[in-house]
């Protein structure tokens, strides 16, 4: 029995000195790996949404290395689709490019609260670290750096090799993509389908859940009455400072679910 | 590739990158006060938010509600699904099939 007793106690100051090891751990391989492995379910919801991307830019004139160019250079989905229907809409360059700024400008927001984990990080580091800041990644980040060991290193490597699946998907999409028929196997759902998952993950007690429903009204409110894509930026923004004074309001309540 | 394109490309990949970078240069050495890090602390969050339910409950040019769409009718599944599996690849599948099936009924 003794024995028994000294090998479970034993065993428990292992996995103790794991986690630790793991705190510390800036060893490459290892980083690599954790980057890795929390960015494939992105990679996953990026290839059927990339394919479809590549599709619509051959189809609206763009070579593959027009479309991996500008995978590369701007990152951002949505953004990329909507400059896309504008360039086959015969769409202007300053008009397109004045939308890319207004649909991205939440990343303002998202780079912000970033900030908060990336203390001390030189400029170097910092603006290869804001080329990957996409709403994925961003959320992944945001759940690890709260949830567990997690470092900067291990966002980088999340965030690249999210880069390098939209790259790939996007430019395949361009070379195959007429061999995809319009709306096959739902990919037109990939995008949503990982935005509702990514909302799930930030949920954390009552006040969030308020927030979210807040900012969802709102934003379909102010989708409703104005044109263009300022709803977004401008329902998150309210909804945050709305969130901090019901915070402020409900005091020790909500002190006792931020230990949740 | 055409002069053109990669000039537009330039100018989109330009006004991305800064709203990304800016914050985290100013933000990211210094304290913040207390505020301002709860109104971070929700826009996570928030932007989800905002993101997606416009997308499934509205749709058109100009944009009206529409409840009752094979976007939003899915959504709720989903939803059920990433809450109960926290999953985000099996989320992607389970909306893409559920998406596709819903598209052969409403066709």
């Amino acid at each position: 029995m003794e024995n028994i007793h000294v090998d479970g106690e034993m065993r428990t100051e292992v996995t103790i000195l794991d986690k630790e090891n793991m705190r510390a751990s800036h060893n490459f391989w290892p980083v690599m790996k954790d980057g890795i492995t929390a960015a494939w379910p992105i990679c996953v919801g990026y290839a059927p949404i990339g394919l479809a991307f590549g599709v619509l830019a051959q189809k609206a004139g763009l070579s593959p290395g027009e479309i991996g160019l500008m995978s590369l250079l701007v990152f951002a989905g949505s953004a990329q689709f909507i400059a896309v229907s504008m360039i086959s809409g015969g769409a202007a360059a300053i008009p397109i490019i004045l939308t890319t700024f207004t649909v991205n400008l939440r990343h303002l927001l998202m780079s912000s609260s970033l900030a908060v984990h990336l203390q001390r990080l030189n400029a170097g580091w910092l603006s290869l670290y804001a080329y990957g800041v996409t709403d994925e990644s961003f959320a992944i980040n945001m759940t690890r750096f709260r949830e567990e060991p997690w470092d900067w290193r291990r966002a980088l490597v999340l965030n690249h090799t999210a880069n390098l699946a939209w790259l790939f998907s996007t430019i395949i999409g361009g070379y195959g993509g007429q061999f995809i028929p319009a709306g096959a196997f739902g990919i037109d759902y990939a995008l949503p389908a990982m935005f509702i998952c990514l909302l799930v993950l930030q949920i954390r007690g009552s006040l969030y859940v308020a927030v979210a429903v807040i900012a969802g009204l709102l934003a379909v409110a102010c989708a409703l009455f104005f044109p263009g894509n300022a709803y977004i930026v401008a329902a998150t923004a309210a909804a945050a400072t709305i969130g901090v004074f019901l915070r402020k309001w409900n005091g020790k309540a909500s002190k006792s679910e931020e230990t949740l | 590739m055409k002069v053109d394109y990669v000039l537009l490309i330039l100018g989109m990949g330009i006004v991305t990158y800064l709203p990304r970078w800016i914050p985290l240069i100013l933000l990211s050495r210094r304290q913040l006060p207390e505020w301002l890090r709860q109104w971070l602390d929700f826009i996570p969050v928030a932007v989800l938010s905002a993101l997606i339910l416009p997308a499934v409950v509205t749709t058109g040019e100009p944009r009206h509600l529409d409840v009752f769409q094979p976007a939003f009718l899915v959504s709720i599944p989903v939803f059920i699904f990433a809450w109960k599996t926290r999953s985000l690849a099996g989320s992607v599948i389970i909306g893409m099939a559920l998406f596709w099936i819903a598209g052969k009924f409403f066709h």
